[in-house]
C-alpha cells in the first residue's frame, strides 16, 4: 500500500522513531495503538522496534476506550467513552473517519467479514451498527428487556456468521444479533439469566459465550453450537456465602479465554481467580492473587496468564502458570497498571502504567524489562494481531 | 505514587486536594466516567447530585449502594475525605 503525500507530510512531523524509507510499502503486523485516556489521543506503536511511531489526537474522552481492527490490519476503530467512534489509519497516522454515535459508550466489535462495526452504549443504551468503510449508520438496536426497561449493554463481541452477542445490564438478558441475512438483524433473546450481567466474552473458537454477573455469585454460559440457544449457570455460589470485599473496579472478561486446559475468571469481590475446565465448565481450582483481579490475560500460547488488580493493589502484576495454577512471578510494576497486551506470539508483553506516564515492555520468559516508552496516562493497548481473532 | 490505604493530609490537617481530585477522576471515574458524566454508575454532576444532601452523599460514598456495584469507600477514605469529595462534587468545584 503506497502512502499518499498528505499522509507522508503528517508522518514527517509526528514520527518519533525512524521508519522504513518513505517510498517502501509497509505492512501493519507489528503495529498497534496505545490509548492516552486523558489526552484523548492514541499512540501508534511498533512492537518489533519497541517504538512510538506517531500520535493521533482529537479522539474525545477515551477513559475506558477500546479498539478493534479491520481485517487487513490497516485501520483501528476506537470506541470512546463519550460515544465517539473513530477510524484511525495506522499507516497514515491520521483519523480516516470519525462520528459521535451516542452519548456514552462502553465498547465495540467488528463482524467476522469486516463490514460491520457495532458499538455498545450506556446512554441511550442498546447497540448501534455502522458500515465499517464509511461509518454510516446501518442499524439501531434498542435494548428493551422483558422487564420493559431500556438497558445499558455490556460484553459485546463478534461471533462467526456476521453475528454479535451482548448482555443487557439492567434487564438480565443475553441477546444474539444475527446479520447474516443483511443489515436488518434477527435477534435471539435469552431472558432471566441472572442479576446485573457486567461483562462477557467468547472463547477464541467462537463457541462459548460467558457473561459475569455482578448481582449474584455466578457466571452464565451459552454454548453457541447447540440449538436452541440456552443460558446455563456455572460457578454458582462461588463466593460460598462469604461476604464480598468492596469492588473498586469492575473486573474484565477480556483475555481470559485461552489459557491451556483452563479458563481463568476473575472472582468478583475476592482476591482470587477461579480456574474453570474448558470442556466441563466446572471449577478445577482457585488461585490466590495480590488483589482483586481486573484482567487475567493469557499469553498467546496459554502457558501463563498475566493478571492486574483493582486499587489499592493496582501497582502489582501476578504471573500465573496455567498448568500448576500457581503464581510463578509477582512484582510491583508501577503506579496504576491498567492493561497488558502480548506481542502476537507472546515473547513480550506491553504494560500501561498510568500514573507513571509510561508503557513498559517485558520479556515473558525472563520477566526482564526490555524497554520503556513515554505515554500520557496510558490505558488500553491493542495490537493488530487482534484483527485475525474471533471476539477481539 | 498513589497510596490509597493510607490517608494523606497536608501539614495543616486538611485533606490532600491533589491526591483526592486524582482519586475521584481516576478511581471514581472508572465507573462514573473520567469526566464524571456517567458510565456504569450515574453521572456525578451538580445537576444530578442535587437530589442528595451532603450527609446522604457522605453516606453513599462511605457505605456504597447495596445491591449495585457502587462500593463503600470506608476502607480507603476517612470521613473528612468523603466530606471533602461530597462538597466538591455537589458544588462542581473539584480542582
Ligand atoms: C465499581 C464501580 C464504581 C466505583 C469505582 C464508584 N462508583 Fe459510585 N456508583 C456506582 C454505581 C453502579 C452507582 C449507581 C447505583 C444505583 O444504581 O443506585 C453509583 C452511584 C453513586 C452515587 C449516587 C448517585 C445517584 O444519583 O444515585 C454517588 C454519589 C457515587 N456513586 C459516588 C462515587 C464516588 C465519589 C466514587 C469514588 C470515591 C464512586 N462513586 C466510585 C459504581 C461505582
Amino acid at each position: 500500500m503506497m502512502m499518499t503525500l498528505r499522509a507522508l507530510a503528517f508522518c514527517a512531523v509526528a514520527l518519533t522513531a525512524p521508519l522504513a524509507a518513505a517510498d517502501e510499502p509497509r505492512g501493519t503486523g507489528a503495529l498497534g495503538i496505545v490509548i492516552e485516556r486523558t489526552a484523548g489521543s492514541v499512540l501508534i506503536v511498533d512492537t518489533v522496534n519497541r517504538a512510538v511511531t506517531g500520535r493521533v489526537t482529537g479522539l474525545g474522552d477515551l477513559s475506558h476506550a477500546s479498539a478493534v481492527f479491520s481485517p487487513d490490519g490497516r485501520y483501528a476503530y476506537v470506541f470512546g467513552r463519550d460515544g465517539g467512534l473513530t477510524k484511525v489509519d495506522l499507516l497514515a497516522g491520521a483519523i480516516a473517519k470519525r462520528t459521535i454515535q451516542a452519548g456514552n459508550a462502553i465498547g465495540g466489535a467488528i463482524s467476522d467479514d469486516g463490514t460491520l462495526v457495532a458499538v455498545s452504549n450506556y446512554e441511550p443504551g442498546g447497540v448501534r451498527v455502522f458500515d465499517a468503510a464509511t461509518l454510516a449508520p446501518l442499524a439501531d438496536i434498542a435494548a428493551i428487556g422483558a422487564n420493559g426497561k431500556t438497558s445499558k449493554t455490556v460484553g459485546l463481541v463478534d461471533l462467526p456468521g456476521r453475528r454479535f452477542a451482548y448482555a443487557l445490564y439492567d434487564a438480565d438478558e443475553i441477546w444474539i444479533a444475527d446479520f447474516s441475512g443483511g443489515d436488518a438483524p434477527k435477534i435471539t433473546k435469552l431472558t432471566g439469566i441472572g442479576r446485573l450481567p457486567y461483562d462477557g466474552n467468547v472463547t477464541p473458537d467462537g463457541r462459548h459465550y460467558l457473561v459475569g454477573l455482578f448481582g449474584e455469585d455466578g457466571v452464565v454460559h451459552v454454548d453457541l453450537w447447540k440449538q436452541p440457544l440456552q443460558a446455563r449457570r456455572i460457578l454458582d455460589n462461588y463466593g460460598r456465602g462469604e461476604e464480598r470485599l468492596p469492588v473498586y473496579k469492575m473486573p474484565h472478561f477480556e483475555g481470559w479465554a485461552s489459557a491451556g486446559d483452563v479458563m481463568l475468571i476473575p472472582a468478583v469481590g475476592r482476591h482470587e481467580l477461579i480456574a474453570v475446565d474448558r470442556r466441563s465448565f466446572r471449577e478445577v481450582g482457585r488461585i490466590a492473587t495480590s488483589g482483586q483481579p481486573i484482567f487475567a490475560v493469557a499469553r498467546p500460547d496459554g502457558r501463563h496468564a498475566w493478571v492486574n488488580f483493582a486499587t489499592p493493589h493496582n501497582n502489582m502484576i501476578d504471573v500465573v502458570d496455567t498448568t500448576t495454577l500457581s503464581v510463578v512471578h509477582r512484582f510491583a510494576a508501577g503506579p496504576a497498571v491498567l492493561h497488558m497486551e502480548f506481542t502476537p506470539r507472546g515473547h513480550e508483553v506491553w504494560v500501561s502504567v498510568r500514573d507513571a506516564n509510561r508503557v513498559q515492555v517485558y520479556d515473558t520468559s525472563s520477566f526482564a524489562r526490555k524497554a520503556e516508552l513515554e505515554a500520557q496516562h496510558p490505558s488500553g493497548i491493542f495490537f493488530t494481531a487482534r484483527a485475525g481473532r474471533i471476539g477481539q | 505514587m498513589l497510596v490509597l490505604n493510607a490517608a494523606s493530609y497536608a501539614a495543616d490537617g486538611t485533606p490532600d486536594a491533589t491526591r483526592l481530585a486524582n482519586l475521584v477522576r481516576q478511581d471514581c471515574g472508572a465507573c462514573h466516567g473520567l469526566t464524571l458524566r456517567g458510565g456504569l454508575g450515574k453521572p456525578l454532576t451538580v445537576d444530578h447530585l442535587r437530589q442528595w444532601d451532603r450527609e446522604q452523599m457522605v453516606h453513599i460514598i462511605l457505605e456504597g449502594v447495596p445491591g449495585t456495584p457502587m462500593p463503600g469507600w470506608r476502607p480507603l477514605l476517612t470521613e473528612t475525605e468523603a466530606r471533602w469529595i461530597a462538597d466538591r462534587l455537589k458544588q462542581g468545584t473539584l480542582p
